[in-house]
């Protein structure tokens, strides 16, 4: 559906991550969102509500469809994260909790 | 469109107009909603959701009993909702808290109460001051600078905008029509109508109800009465979605049935101006974390302001005409609360044609020294 408009020689370094343990390939400088977008990804979620996909929309970090996890903390927003090699994104399908609730509150 | 004639027109496409356009719809009538549209400063879709009974008529034990006539009767109106406009507006009434953060605000709350329960008139509901340990076994979660509240069995919260939505759908269920971008500019009344002059042309109607918010301060006098409202700014935090972790709404910070959690807890006099402001937004998120630290790492999604509908004394007031029979008022800052009173009660008097005594505590008169004193 969609392919680079710039960089299409490929001059930035190649980034290896992982979706939903799926092996892929973004380009340095990418977000995880457009990095999803390149591979091909249609859902990067569904609603907890009512269970609905859901793709990067504002890649501006305004309408939160993109929430994904992110080496495993919660309803990160991948348009505002930058992908780094070895990185592992998974889908979320339900409300997640909050990030600290793992190390409990303070 | 100037030939037609409708029982009633009824100005104001809010929650309040609407829940009496649905009211009015099921007893017969022909209703036209003459909305402005969305660039007016809707309290109804900028509300916060609960329906709310608990510290509500100090000063008036005739707004404490009609608020707790409309929470007894909301899951009535949520099923008819249900079955006429097959919308669920997520009603949950599983009672509700407040929350205090220090002994004066406890205080506070104490004296509130008990003054509210010593009215004359006030008919008495379940209540109770809450120490801080029962309420850590109710939330779980709670911070150490909760130092107790208070509970009441009536209160509870709905999806806002579902119950927006549903209001609509219904009212139309039973003929109504539905007008945007209408905004009334002059009313008349002869030969037992009234005609109302729209930019789409003169609507032509045996009664008028006006329901238009803040507005009616403007439109009340061209049916010769006085509603004298004004806004009052309150601001709403969004969090995001997640697991459910509270069973009952708080005043001031509740999760809807779709695990989003909402802060509201501020009242700010600021004319016609419904922006948000960072000042008063950190005030609210740092009261929220004090009362649930784990809220700290919750990111939020969106904030908003929205103007309530405020009376000189804080309670609704609902008016007829004297010189123009067949013209009502209604206005309150409860919209959501008092939607069950307003589609079940209050339609059919003006269905009738006239309010009845028992509403008399919220007629304009009441400010009238001369007459009332």
């Amino acid at each position: 559906m969609f392919k680079r408009a710039l960089d299409e020689a490929g001059h930035r370094a190649p980034v290896a991550f992982f979706f939903d343990g799926t092996a892929m390939v973004a380009r340095e400088g990418d977000s995880v969102a457009a990095a999803l977008i390149a591979n091909g990804i249609k859902a990067v979620r569904h609603t907890p509500a009512q269970g609905q996909p859901r793709a990067p929309y504002c890649m501006m970090g305004v309408c939160f469809d993109c929430l994904v996890t992110i080496d495993g903390a919660a309803n990160q927003q991948a348009c505002l994260v930058a992908v780094a090699p070895g990185m592992s994104v998974c889908t979320q399908a339900r409300a997640m909790p909050l990030a600290s609730a793992s190390k409990g509150a303070q | 469109m100037s030939k037609e004639t409708f029982d009633v027109a009824v100005i104001g496409g809010g929650l309040v107009g609407l829940a009496l356009a649905y009211g009015l719809g099921r007893l017969g009538n022909r209703v036209v909603i003459l909305d402005e549209g969305d660039v007016a400063y809707r309290a109804s879709r900028g509300n916060f959701g609960l329906v709310w009974v608990q510290g509500k008529g100090v000063g008036k034990s005739a707004y404490s009993n009609w608020t707790q006539r409309s929470a007894r009767d909301w899951p009535q109106l949520a099923a008819m909702l249900r079955e006429t406009a097959g919308i669920d507006v997520s009603l949950e009434q599983p009672g509700g808290f407040q929350v205090c953060l220090s002994d004066a605000e406890m205080q506070a709350k104490v004296d509130q109460m008990s003054t509210l329960m010593a009215q004359p008139g006030i008919d008495r509901y379940d209540y109770r001051i809450c120490g801080a340990d029962e309420l850590r076994q109710t939330f779980p979660g709670l911070g150490p600078d909760v130092v107790g509240g208070s509970w009441s069995g009536l209160d509870g919260h709905v999806n806002a905008l579902r119950l927006f939505r549903a209001l609509l759908v219904a009212a139309q269920h039973y003929g109504a029509r539905y007008v945007p971008n209408t905004p009334v500019s002059r009313i008349e009344q002869g030969d037992g109508q009234f005609a109302l002059h729209t930019p789409a042309g003169v609507f032509r109607a045996g009664k008028t109800v006006l329901a238009a918010g803040i507005d009616n301060a403007r439109l009340a006098p061209l049916m010769d009465m006085q509603v004298p409202v004004r806004p009052q700014r309150g601001q709403i935090i969004v969090m995001e979605r997640m697991p459910r972790f509270m069973s009952h709404p708080i005043v001031t910070l509740r999760q809807t049935d779709e695990g989003t959690v909402l802060i509201g807890d501020s009242l700010e006099e600021v004319g016609r101006d419904d922006r948000v402001g960072s000042e008063i937004l950190a005030t609210l998120a740092d009261r929220a974390v004090r009362i649930f630290p784990a809220l700290a790492s919750a990111r939020v999604v969106r904030t908003w302001g929205a103007l309530r509908v405020m009376s000189p004394d804080g309670f609704p007031i609902y008016a007829q005409s004297r010189s123009m029979p067949g013209a009502f008022a209604a206005t309150c800052h409860s919209g959501v609360t008092l939607a069950a009173a307003h589609a079940l009660h209050l339609a059919p008097h003006i269905h009738a044609g006239s309010l009845p005594e028992s509403l008399s505590p919220f007629f304009m008169d009441r400010f009238d020294v001369q007459t009332r004193a």
